[in-house]
């Protein structure tokens, strides 16, 4: 799938977008940013409160809990701030 | 059936020239709230903003939050304008115009679909600042999530 970074967990994870490919035991959204956390110093700092960071799946808001599924396109991002 | 004009650009808009199409031909319309962001300087210290979005979901995302408000209140129209990119100090950020046949459900869409906006619409601002100094991305506020809360009810809650 591909995983797409916005605001300052893009620059933090130092990319904006990449394709990943988890282990069939990551199952929901949080699992995802437990797994990506694990992926190096830039995500960890990116990740390190998980509170901060908010997701999309194929372009709509999702929690923690949600299932990954079979979504193609997953967002990180800080609250937003437009307006 | 209202369908909601989204635009998510980097050019500068005209207000006017956008109320007189929401309103062109219609003799129903009795009132048009607008409402326009503009870019602060924060006392001198802000030199830009930069706006960075997430393509496609930030018209996505803020269609959605025009529907809600569609469902919610009987609106005649209803455009929405965000730009993205890099904004000087007094230019126009951002343009929710509602029209409808009378005022008060005008300005609380209006309301509405600012502070929804302000929570839901995948956009972040950058300051870049006056004394070259780093400039941050700016933090989401905990009294704008209060004001989209405020408008949930137990029935209709537009967050679901």
């Amino acid at each position: 799938m591909k995983a797409v970074y916005f605001a300052w967990v893009r620059e933090r994870i130092g990319l904006a977008e990449e394709e990943i490919a988890p282990p069939d035991s990551v199952k929901t959204v949080g699992q995802l940013v437990d797994w990506l956390a694990a992926r190096g110093d830039g995500y960890a700092v990116a990740f390190a409160s998980r509170k901060s960071v908010r997701a999309a799946l194929d372009k709509t808001h999702v929690n923690a809990q949600t299932p990954i599924a079979a979504a193609r396109e997953i967002a990180f991002f800080p609250p937003m701030t437009g307006g | 059936m209202v369908a909601p004009t989204v635009r998510v650009q980097v050019e500068d808009f005209d207000v006017a020239a956008e109320e007189a199409l929401l309103t062109r031909g219609r003799r129903d319309i009795g009132a048009v709230v607008a409402f326009t962001g503009l870019c602060r300087d924060e006392d001198g210290a802000l030199a830009a903003l930069e706006l960075e979005h997430y393509p496609g979901m930030a018209e996505e995302e803020i269609a959605r939050v025009a529907g809600t408000a569609l469902a919610r209140w009987p609106l005649a129209g209803l455009t929405i304008i965000h730009r993205y990119g890099k904004i000087s100090p007094g230019d126009r950020i951002v343009l929710t115009l509602v029209a409808a046949r009378h005022r008060a459900e005008a300005f609380s869409a209006a309301e509405f679909m600012m502070d929804y906006l302000k929570t839901r619409a995948p956009f972040w601002k950058k300051t870049h600042r006056v004394d070259g100094a780093q400039g941050d991305w700016i933090e989401a506020k905990a009294e704008d999530e209060a004001a989209a809360a405020r408008w949930a009810t137990k029935s209709s809650d537009p967050a679901q």
